[in-house]
C-alpha cells in the first residue's frame, strides 16, 4: 500500500490539524473518516474534541492533561506528543478493516408546497419537474460531514444537470425536513431556519431528534438515497412518527 | 426551589465547561465564554469545577432566593446588591430565603458567573448542562432565563453545606460572606488592557506584509456584533496577497478569521466547527477568557507569540487554577 500523504500543523496551543489533501473527493474523505473513527475508538488522555472537514481532521486537546499523562518525555511539548500519537493513529487506521458504509434511504415528497422551487430548478436547467425528481433521486450521495447546525449533512455527488444558484431573496423560514439545492450542493434542513436554498422537496423524517438514541439520522461516511414519495405517503409517515 | 428570576437581564443562561464529542453530528461545544471565572465560581461553593453556572451578560438579572443558598459570583463586575448592601465577589456567600439580589449593568468586564452550591438541577444533554441557544436545547429549557423561571439547585457537597450553615450561624440579616476571598485572578488589575496574545493562524503567511504589520501594530475595536458566536472587530483592513480558495476547514475557540471585506472576527464559545475564511491568527485559550470580558467599543491589541509560549502559558494557568483549588478546599474544610 502507498504511504499516505498528509501534513500536520498546529492550530494554536490547544489543537492541531491533519490535512489529507486540498480537494473534495471520496478518497480524501475516506482517509479523514478512517482517522476520525480511530480517534473515536482510541481517545487519549487530554483529548477534548475533534472536527471533521472535507479534507482534514482537527484535534483539540488540553496541553496540561496531555503532558501530565506522558511520563517519559517531560521536556516535549504537548504538540509534539499529540503529533507523535496521531502519526501512529494514522498508520494503524490504514490497516483497520474498512467498515461498509451505511446506506440511508430518505423518503422525499417532491414539488408543490413541499418543494416550491422545483419549477425554478427545472426551468433554470431546461428540464421538466419529473426530470429534476428523477435526476435528484437516482444519484447516491456521500455524507462528507455534518455541520452548520445539528444533523445538517454536507452531501457530495449531485448531478450537475440540476445545479442551481441560491435564491436571490433568502426565505425567512425554511420548514424542517426541507430538501434543497444550492449551487452544486444538495442537503436537508434538520431544523426550521432562514436560508437561501432552492427547495425541491421535503422529508417526513427527522434529520435530528434529541430523544433518539442516535440523534443525527446521518453521519459522516454514510451514503444517502432519496426516494420519491406521494403527499399521502408523506402524511402517513409524518403521522407514524407522532 | 431555590432561585426565582424576577428580571432576566440581557442574556442569562446556564453554561458549564461545554458539550464535547458531538461536533461530528453538528452540535456546537457552547459552554462558558470565560471558563476560568466559571470554574472559580464553582470551586468557591464546593462544586465540581465544571458544574453549570449562570452566565450573566452586560445587563444583570434580579434574582429572588426561595431557599437558603450558598453562592459565589466571579467575572465581570455588575455591582450586585441585596437589601442595598453590596454582595462581594470571589468568595462564598450564604444567602437567606427571601433575599432579592439585584445585578446592575456591567461596570468592568462583560460577563459574570454565579455558581450555587449543588449546581443547577437541570438534565444534562449529551453530557453537558450548557444552553445551546440556537438549537434550543440544554440548560434551562434550551433557552436564556426569563421572568418567573424557577431554578432548582442540586444537593450541595458536604463542604458547601458546612460553609452555608457556618456563615448563616452568624445571624445574618439576608446574607453573610466569608472573610477570605481569591485575590489575584486572570482578570485582576489592569490585565484586561494588556494585549491579546495570539499564535500565527494557518493562513497567516498568505496575508500581505501591510496587513501583517497592521494586525499587530494597530488598535482594533469591538463592534456591537460581539456575542457568544463571535466578536466582529473594526480597524485596519486585512488582505491576503492573492485571493485564497479555501475549502471549509476546522476552526476553534479563539480562531481569528478574515472575511472578504477585511475585518477580523474572533470565534467564541458558540462558534461553528468549520468555516471557509482565511485564518490570520489564533487567540490563546488563556486570553480568550479575557476577550469574553470585553464589550462593544473596547479596544484590542494583538501580540504574536509562538505555539510553545502559548502552551507554556496554558500550563501555567492550569497550575495556578490547581493551586487556587487546593487553597479553597482547605478553607472550605475548616
Amino acid at each position: 500500500m502507498d504511504k499516505l500523504a498528509y501534513t500536520i500543523k498546529p492550530l494554536g496551543e490547544t489543537g492541531l490539524i491533519i490535512i489529507f489533501g486540498d480537494e473534495i473527493n471520496p478518497q480524501i474523505h475516506k482517509n479523514v473518516k478512517n482517522l476520525s473513527d480511530y480517534i473515536d475508538k482510541h481517545p487519549f488522555p487530554g483529548l477534548c474534541e475533534y472536527t471533521i472537514s472535507y479534507t482534514s481532521v482537527a484535534v483539540f486537546y488540553n496541553p496540561f492533561t496531555v503532558k501530565n499523562h506522558c511520563v517519559i518525555s517531560k521536556e516535549k511539548t504537548a504538540f509534539t506528543i499529540v503529533t507523535g500519537l496521531i502519526k501512529n493513529y494514522i498508520a494503524a487506521a490504514v490497516k483497520m478493516p474498512q467498515a461498509k458504509p451505511h446506506t440511508v434511504e430518505i423518503p422525499v415528497c417532491y414539488g408543490d408546497e413541499y418543494g416550491p422551487d422545483i419549477e425554478f430548478v427545472a426551468n433554470y436547467n431546461n428540464l421538466s419537474c419529473t426530470d429534476v425528481i428523477n435526476i435528484h433521486s437516482q444519484s447516491t450521495y456521500l455524507v462528507y460531514m455534518i455541520g452548520f447546525c445539528p444533523g445538517f449533512p454536507y452531501l457530495g455527488g449531485m448531478d450537475e444537470r440540476i445545479a442551481t444558484p441560491r435564491r436571490k431573496e433568502p426565505r425567512l423560514v425554511i420548514p424542517a425536513g426541507s430538501i434543497g439545492i444550492a449551487g452544486k450542493q444538495t442537503g436537508g434542513y434538520p431544523i426550521s431556519t432562514p436560508g437561501g436554498w432552492q427547495l425541491i422537496g421535503r422529508t417526513p423524517l427527522n434529520l435530528f431528534d434529541l430523544k433518539a438514541s442516535s440523534p443525527s439520522l446521518l453521519h459522516s461516511g454514510d451514503l444517502v438515497k432519496f426516494v420519491p414519495i406521494s403527499p399521502e405517503e408523506y402524511q402517513r409517515l409524518k403521522e407514524d412518527k407522532v | 426551589m431555590s432561585l426565582k428570576i424576577i428580571r432576566p437581564g440581557l442574556l442569562t443562561s446556564i453554561q458549564d465547561a461545554g458539550r464535547y464529542g458531538y461536533q461530528k453530528i453538528g452540535v456546537l461545544i457552547s459552554g462558558a465564554m470565560d471558563t476560568y471565572s466559571m470554574r472559580l465560581a464553582n470551586m468557591l461553593v464546593g462544586n465540581d469545577e465544571n458544574e453549570g453556572t449562570l452566565e450573566i451578560t452586560l445587563l444583570g438579572p434580579t434574582i429572588e432566593f426561595t431557599a437558603d443558598t450558598l453562592i459565589a459570583v466571579t467575572g465581570g463586575n455588575f455591582n450586585p446588591i441585596i437589601d442595598g448592601m453590596p454582595v462581594p465577589y470571589m468568595r462564598p456567600v450564604a444567602v437567606k430565603t427571601g433575599a432579592i439580589m439585584k445585578f446592575d449593568s456591567c461596570h468592568t468586564g462583560c460577563r459574570a458567573y454565579l455558581a450555587a452550591a449543588g449546581g443547577f438541577d437541570v438534565n444534562p444533554v449529551m453530557g453537558s448542562k450548557s444552553t445551546y441557544l440556537r438549537a434550543n436545547f440544554g440548560g434551562f429549557k434550551g433557552r436564556s432565563l426569563q421572568k418567573n423561571d424557577l431554578l432548582n439547585t442540586g444537593t450541595p457537597h458536604s463542604f458547601g453545606r458546612q460553609m452555608l450553615s457556618a456563615l448563616l450561624s452568624r445571624g445574618a440579616q439576608s446574607f453573610a460572606e466569608a472573610k477570605w476571598y481569591i485575590g489575584k485572578t486572570h482578570l485582576s488589575g489592569k490585565i484586561l488592557r494588556k494585549p491579546i496574545r495570539v499564535t500565527a493562524g494557518i493562513h497567516y503567511k498568505y496575508f500581505d506584509q501591510q496587513s501583517k504589520y497592521n494586525f499587530f501594530s494597530s488598535e482594533y475595536t469591538v463592534t456591537n456584533n460581539a456575542d457568544r458566536m463571535g466578536y466582529r472587530l473594526k480597524g485596519d483592513l486585512l488582505r491576503t496577497e492573492n485571493p485564497l480558495e479555501i475549502i471549509s476547514e476546522a476552526v476553534g475557540l479563539g480562531t481569528i478569521q478574515v472575511p472578504p471585506q477585511g475585518l477580523p472576527i474572533i470565534l467564541m464559545a458558540d462558534h461553528q466547527s468549520v468555516a471557509g475564511y482565511p485564518i490570520i491568527a489564533q487567540a490563546i485559550a488563556v486570553d480568550v477568557a479575557r476577550i469574553a470580558q470585553m464589550k462593544p467599543n473596547d479596544h484590542i491589541h494583538f501580540k504574536l507569540i509562538s505555539n510553545e509560549e502559548g502552551e507554556q502559558l496554558f500550563i501555567e494557568m492550569e497550575k495556578f487554577m490547581e493551586n487556587i483549588k487546593i487553597a479553597i478546599n482547605a478553607k472550605l474544610q475548616n
